[in-house]
């Protein structure tokens, strides 16, 4: 049990400093530095992949432009590619690391937006049509809600990758989490990496649970089917 | 009045799905278009309401072109019913209902009244209307989807395979009650249909389309029965069609007996081969054969108001004394149907 009490050791050494409460290198500063980066890059790719997936979902043109991001995504590595901005752009601003976040996110946003609006059943679509909606009208009051839940999935997926690349990113010499983890073993300071990584994957768990409660409230019971039969 | 004047659809590929179709369709009356698939009657269908545009020739919406309508707008004053009901699963039953009348900016309050009153219309629990789809069976969704097709009371129906998706007693069910519905509210119905014995049924008239989307014949049910235009169209009707013709003829001229009924517990003699007893309110119990009087055998009733041939020569055949029980609306006896008159009733149905 000799890790497990180093653990709560390097846990109660991290989180009971109160140095690593203030300053711009305490805790509530990282964490927004973090929150910061991920917020950004993700609305940057939402405003980016869901009109888009709309767009391609309804009209049912340029989806090889789809086809072909989502191969990218999964080819491109992710620490080459924060480097190579890096290097192209220099580590002055934010932006050497946000542009490839947002490039990252965006495929999985894209891809399943264009796969929730493309996959609602044709005799759906037919039925809105022939009741006479127009086509921005099916789109907006049949589509969307309908393809709603793999929409936010595509958001959600995006999100946690976010969330863990931004940690990578510090790397870069950029704030956040990863800091304390990337900076703890240059110094072999390992109570920093347990509290960092603590601290990143209770980050993920409420940006999981937030998604949980967004999909909730937005998502018709008609359409989770979370109802049961009265 | 729908016209369609020498209606063509020809495909790109060179398919034709529609082929110089003249046809018309009554105000008031169901007209059913029936016939094998690859005929082109969801495509004919769909021209009326231009989810499809013709290729050739004009469909005419009570004289006017629909060519010349925007779709949507002439879709809004069109109702239409789809065989998956095809039912916007996100929203409640009520607003499903008020698709049409919110669409055409109805008041919230008035669209949602109305929703509630076609939900009984069509035989729907008003408790219904807050449910979604998805809690609601097939045959439910198809009633659902044929009160949100009248919702903002358009004077056309267009039904495409509206009831082919359900069990057959469901299906029965949503047939009577279609009729029921038309009695009281005399739209244009254009049915569409693979089913002859509904568009038997439904039909005020039927067009039989034949592969490549020719019309074949066009008349009244009675009519098509009896005098089929050609050996495609009498094929199509199926063998049983001298049968299903008595459903056009009323048992109403029935010669009835009313000397064969007994009474519970009386054990009259009599030279009669069969005796139908019956209980105190007049309901038949079953027949008594002359010979085993303490037996009795099963019986077949028809309605002596209102059923056809078809049901008292049904209801005959159900009995081993091949005699038909006329009940009136209580269900008591009114008298009886014995071999000789319904064989005088056939015979003066084949003769026409």
């Amino acid at each position: 049990m000799n890790w497990l009490i180093s653990f709560l050791d390097w846990l109660r050494e991290f989180f009971g400093d109160p140095e690593n409460w203030t300053g711009s290198d305490g805790i509530p500063m990282r964490l927004l530095e973090h929150l910061e980066f991920s917020a950004l890059a993700l609305v940057l790719a939402v405003l980016i992949a869901v009109p888009l997936g709309l767009l391609v979902g309804h009209t049912g043109r340029g989806e090889l432009l789809v086809v072909v991001s989502a191969n990218l995504a999964r080819a491109l590595p992710t620490l080459g590619l924060l480097v190579m901005f890096v290097l192209l752009l220099g580590a002055s601003s934010i932006w050497p690391v946000i542009i490839p976040l947002v490039l990252l996110s965006v495929p999985p946003i894209l891809v399943n937006t264009y796969e929730g609006v493309k996959g609602v059943d044709p005799e759906l679509r037919d039925a809105a049509y022939g009741m006479g909606l127009r086509g921005e009208q099916v789109l907006w009051r049949v589509l969307v809600p309908v393809a709603l839940p793999l929409i936010l999935l595509g958001c959600r997926l995006s999100a946690i990758q976010v969330v863990a690349t931004t940690t990578v990113a510090a790397y870069t010499g950029l704030g956040g989490l990863g800091r304390y983890v990337i900076d703890g073993f240059a110094t072999k300071d390992y109570a920093s990496v347990v509290g960092g990584s603590v601290l990143i994957v209770l980050f993920a768990l409420v940006v999981q649970v937030l998604f949980a409660l967004v999909q909730r409230v937005t998502v018709s019971p008609g359409v989770s089917r979370r109802l049961k039969v009265r | 009045m729908i016209t369609f004047d020498s209606v063509s659809k020809r495909y790109p590929d060179g398919t034709v799905a529609v082929d110089a179709l003249s046809l018309e369709a009554p105000t008031g009356e169901i007209t059913v278009l029936v016939g094998p698939s690859g005929c082109g009657k969801t495509t004919s269908l769909r021209m009326i309401n231009r989810m499809i545009d013709a290729s050739e020739g004009e469909i005419l919406l009570d004289g006017v072109p629909v060519r010349g309508i925007d779709p949507p707008t002439l879709r809004r004053g069109i109702g239409y019913v789809i065989q998956q009901a095809g039912l916007f699963p996100h929203r409640r039953i009520i607003d499903n209902i008020a698709t049409v009348p919110y669409l055409l900016g109805w008041d919230r309050k008035k669209a949602r009244a109305t929703a509630m009153e076609l939900l009984e219309r069509v035989g729907l629990d008003p408790a219904l209307a807050q449910r979604y789809p998805f809690q609601l069976s097939g045959g439910q969704q198809q009633r659902v989807g044929v009160a949100r097709a009248l919702a903002a009371d358009p004077p056309v129906l267009l039904m495409d395979e509206p009831f082919s998706a359900v069990d057959p007693i469901v299906r029965t069910n949503l047939q009577d009650e279609l009729l029921r519905l038309q009695s009281e509210l005399n739209k244009t119905i254009v049915f569409v249909t693979h089913d002859i014995d509904e568009a038997i049924k439904l039909g005020d008239r039927v067009a039989v389309l034949r592969v490549g989307g020719r019309l074949a014949q066009v008349a009244d049910p009675k009519t098509l029965l009896s005098e089929p235009a050609d050996d495609f169209v009498r094929e199509f009707l199926g063998q049983d069609r001298g049968i299903r013709r008595l459903r056009f003829i009323s048992a109403d001229g029935l010669r009835l007996r009313t000397d064969l009924t007994v009474p519970e517990g009386s054990d009259g003699g009599t030279s009669e081969p069969w005796l139908l007893v019956v209980d105190a309110d007049d309901r038949p119990l079953g027949w008594r054969p002359g010979a085993e009087p303490g037996r009795l055998e099963p019986f077949g009733t028809y309605a002596h108001r209102g059923d056809t041939m078809r049901a008292a020569l049904d209801a005959a055949l159900l009995s081993p004394s091949g005699c038909a029980v006329a009940v009136d609306e209580q269900g008591k006896v009114v008298g009886v149907a014995t071999r000789q008159a319904l064989d005088e009733a056939l015979t003066e149905a084949a003769d026409g």
